[in-house]
Parts: C-alpha cells; sequence; structure tokens
C-alpha cells in the first residue's frame, strides 16, 4: 500500500525510479501499467524496510541485490498448469486442426514464466500426436523463473489443482503419468522438453527472432500500458505467419490495439484469434 | 469536485447485498462504479454480473482489461484477479492473493485512492473477512469518502465492523439507505 500522505509526488518518484532503472540497468518499465506497478513498487519499498520510493531508487542504484529483488516483484510470476482449463478445451478443438496441415509448428510462449504453460502446452501437443513436429520456444525476461522453468519441477502441493484443471481440459489421460512424485516436488518427464527451448527475452527491447505459427502470450501485456501493448502487438503481428494463432489471456483482448483489424476470433471468450491480413 | 468514483467491495452475503444496493440506484447515477465481491477462483461461468444486471438499471459489465471506465456503468471483478481502477481506465491484475483473497477489496480502494484521491467514495459490505478495513483506512486518510453497511442489517458483520475499526466512516446505514446516501451525494456533487 502507498503512503497515506499524498503529496503529489508519488508519481513523480515512480518515474524518477523507472527512469533511474532503465538507465542503469536497461530494464524498462516505464511503460508498465501505472496502477499495478504503483502497488508493486510499494511492496518493495516496505519489503526493503524503507519508507519512500526515492530511498529504493537510491537502493536499487548502489546495490544489484536490491535490483535483483526488485525485479522478481516487479514481473509478476504467478502462473499454473492448465491455467483456465476450458482455454485449453478451446485449444484442442480450434486450433489443433489447424495446425495438422503443417508439417513444422513453432510456437512462442512469451512471458513463459516458471513454465507451467510450456509443460501444459507440450502435454497437449503429445496427447494430440502434434508434439514430435512442434518446437515450443518459452522466453521470459526474467532469468531466476526461466531456470526454474528448465528444471521442469513444481511443488507436490499444486498437483490438485493442476490434477484438477487438467482433468477440466478435455485430457487424455492422468497428469501424473507425466511427473514423478519425489517428497515435496514433481518432476515433469524430461521427454516434455526434447523440444522445448527456453531463451531471454524481453518483450519491451528485443525484437522478433522468428516466424510462428502459435503465440501464447497470456497474462502478461495486463501489465503494460496501451502504448506499449501497441508495440507489443507490432511485434507479434510481424512474428506471426498468415493465419497464424494469437491467444491472450481470458481478460484480455484486441479490442482498441493497433492490430484488432489484421485478427479475426477463434474463440472470442478464451481469447484466440487467428491473423488474417 | 470533478469525476468520483464509487468502489464496493463485499464478501460473504454480497450478491443479495449488492442486488439491494444496486436496484436503488438511480438510473443516471453519473459516476462509473467498481465492485470486488469474493467468489471462488473456479466460479469461471461470469454469473455475478448478469445476477445483477437484473436488479440494476446501469450496465453491468465484468472488467476486462485496460477497459475504459465510463460514468454510470457498473464493473464486476473477474474471479482470480484483481481489479484495479486508473483514471479514465480499468486495470487487471494476477498478483499475489492478498489477505487471501482475489481479487482484493483492499487492492481495489488503495487504486482508487491512488487515481483520485478525495473523490473515491468506498463502500464496505457485509463479509466474513477483514478485507477492506486497510483500504478504507487509506481512503479517510485522503479524505474521500467511506460507507459501511451497518454490521446489524449484514449477513455477516464481521468486515462491516472491521472497516469501522479501522477508519471512522461518514455513515453506516443499512443496505437501502445507502444506495439513497449515494444518489443524494451524486446529484449534490455531480
Ligand atoms: C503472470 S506471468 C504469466 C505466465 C503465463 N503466461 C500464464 O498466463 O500463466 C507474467 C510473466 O511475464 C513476464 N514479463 C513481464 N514483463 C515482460 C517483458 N517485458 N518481457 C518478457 N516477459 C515479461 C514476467 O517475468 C512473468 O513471468
Amino acid at each position: 500500500m502507498g503512503s497515506d500522505a499524498n503529496d503529489g509526488l508519488e508519481a513523480l518518484e515512480i518515474e524518477l525510479l523507472t527512469q533511474g532503472i532503465f538507465r542503469h540497468y536497461g530494464v524498462d518499465f516505464r511503460h508498465y501499467a501505472y496502477a499495478s506497478l504503483r502497488r508493486r513498487i510499494w511492496n518493495c519499498v516496505h519489503a526493503e524496510k524503507l519508507a519512500t520510493v526515492t530511498q529504493l531508487l537510491d537502493r536499487v542504484l548502489r546495490d544489484t541485490d536490491v535490483m535483483e529483488r526488485l525485479l522478481l516483484q516487479l514481473s509478476v510470476n504467478v502462473t499454473s498448469m492448465f491455467r483456465d482449463p476450458s482455454f485449453y478445451r478451446a485449444f484442442r478443438e480450434k486450433v489443433v486442426p489447424l495446425l495438422r496441415s503443417h508439417p513444422f509448428i513453432r510456437i512462442w510462449h512469451a512471458g513463459c514464466s516458471t513454465g507451467e504453460e510450456v509443460y501444459s502446452m507440450a502435454i497437449l501437443l503429445e496427447e494430440e500426436g502434434l508434439y514430435d513436429r512442434a518446437r515450443l520456444y518459452a522466453t521470459d525476461m526474467n532469468e531466476a523463473v526461466l531456470a526454474q522453468a528448465r528444471k521442469g519441477i513444481f511443488p507436490m502441493s499444486a498437483m490438485p489443482e493442476y490434477t484438477r484443471n487438467y482433468a477440466a481440459s478435455g485430457p487424455k489421460a492422468q497428469l501424473s503419468d507425466y511427473y514423478l512424485a519425489r517428497y515435496d516436488f514433481a518432476l515433469f518427464r524430461q521427454a516434455l522438453r526434447r523440444n522445448v527451448v527456453f531463451a531471454h527475452h524481453n518483450l519491451v527491447t528485443d525484437g522478433s527472432f522468428n516466424e510462428f505459427n502459435v503465440i501464447l502470450c497470456r497474462n502478461v501485456m495486463i501489465y503494460f500500458d496501451r502504448e506499449l501493448q501497441g508495440a507489443v502487438h507490432r511485434l507479434f503481428h510481424a512474428s506471426l505467419r498468415r493465419f497464424g494463432v494469437l491467444a491472450l489471456g481470458r481478460k484480455e483482448s484486441l479490442r482498441g490495439t493497433v492490430h484488432e483489424a489484421s485478427y479475426t476470433e477463434l474463440d472470442p471468450v478464451e481469447k484466440i484469434y487467428r491473423r488474417s491480413a | 469536485m470533478g469525476r468520483a468514483v464509487v468502489v464496493i467491495g463485499a464478501s460473504l452475503g454480497g450478491l443479495d447485498a449488492l442486488g439491494v444496493l444496486l436496484s436503488t440506484l438511480s438510473a443516471s447515477f453519473p459516476w462509473p462504479l467498481a465492485i470486488v465481491q469474493h467468489r471462488s477462483a473456479e466460479d469461471v461461468a461470469d454469473t455475478l454480473p448478469l445476477i445483477l444486471q437484473r436488479r440494476c438499471a446501469l450496465p453491468v459489465r465484468e472488467a476486462e482489461d485496460k477497459d475504459p471506465m465510463l460514468d454510470g456503468h457498473v464493473y464486476v471483478a473477474p474471479p482470480d484477479y484483481h481489479l484495479l481502477v486508473e483514471r479514465a481506465a480499468l486495470a487487471l491484475s494476477t498478483e499475489a492473493r492478498v489477505s487471501l483473497a482475489r481479487p482484493s477489496i483492499d487492492v481495489l480502494f488503495d487504486s482508487a485512492v491512488a487515481a483520485f484521491g478525495a473523490s473515491v467514495v468506498a463502500v464496505v459490505l457485509t463479509g466474513a473477512s477483514a478485507d477492506g478495513a486497510q483500504g478504507a483506512r487509506l481512503v479517510k486518510a485522503r479524505g474521500g469518502t467511506l460507507l459501511v453497511q451497518d454490521p446489524a442489517t449484514a449477513e455477516s458483520g464481521v468486515m462491516p465492523l472491521a472497516a469501522i475499526a479501522a477508519a471512522k466512516p461518514d455513515r453506516v446505514l443499512p443496505l437501502a439507505a445507502l444506495g439513497e446516501y449515494l444518489n443524494r451525494l451524486a446529484a449534490m456533487r455531480g
């Protein structure tokens, strides 16, 4: 929570903080959505036991450990396997048939966090008999979550929820077929990673690196302001094959964005779009 | 006073309470309203806006990210997302739960205070948690208006009582009177 006294300085201090981080570290939060960014910045201020955003700027510029913790805080990493089961059901029903005719399928998970979404997709493709011709590019700006994702080890405590999600996603097996239970952890089968490339990529500062049949960017752009969303939509449009598929989070949409007219809706509720122009 | 926003938090028993409150709002109510009602993350059927729409003369929508926030429209937080307001638009977030809740009432109130300062009108309704109390404190600290459902008339008085303990409300009223109070406030300031 913010400080009680509103001196009108808050917005200025936040601008200086993001500017400082960008100038010193090259990481660009200047066009993140203000309301939630502000909240997370205050969470950092309190976690570092500081009183003001300006004090945080001072610490961040001088101490890379503080910067690392801030990076983790500011990039919201909350995710789960088969998050929104109905999305995966729709993907099986509406996207998989489109992919069947392709000899080779490239899928980009932009903002993959700790990888749950990627393993979910690998399982889905495996079950649909498409995995062997697929390559999944899983990218994030945060190295710490990528390191997690590469391991494919998730807490056992999350498995009941993931199992429920999976069961509701139109599956062909049991989730437990795909992992080994080891004490408090579930180790996902290495074979699920055989066609996955995990890589660092910042959507704000890095460009297009391939041409994809499918791009998933779910619950990432809600943290961006309209202007940055526009830039990222241009990047996706340039990286997607004609008739390729773009999937957003359940409560995001293309409405009002630069490329609204370049897509048709494959599933309006699950926010699955197809590039038409 | 300029443009204001009404932010409403409800938990256990909130469905009925919101229905009553919204049914008493005038069809020409001039400000946007943003609502957090605690509900299960798996409740993706999106029935809450439909149920509330039946009782309300104003258009009721489930919030989508970056939706423009229109005057006289009612926006409901989707399950499993925090709802925040900016000056002219809504924002969503999947950040960690706050006091076990996502959406969280405190998160909504905090964002409203940051964007609207003293023009925030916050309403705390029935509930069995303490969510909203922190937010209520921030609203009052910045000179906004705090209305709380009379705990004696609430299905669960825990949440109203927590808000009252955290900040001094401008009014503590039963549901129907809360709606009337909002109408009068808007007529005076709007
Ligand atoms: C809430 S997670 C979404 C994970 C997954 N796609 C899902 O829907 O469950 C958001 C992720 O976006 C990443 N992210 C935020 N800003 C980014 C940027 N500029 N470039 C790349 N990734 C970014 C964060 O590091 C975080 O891992």
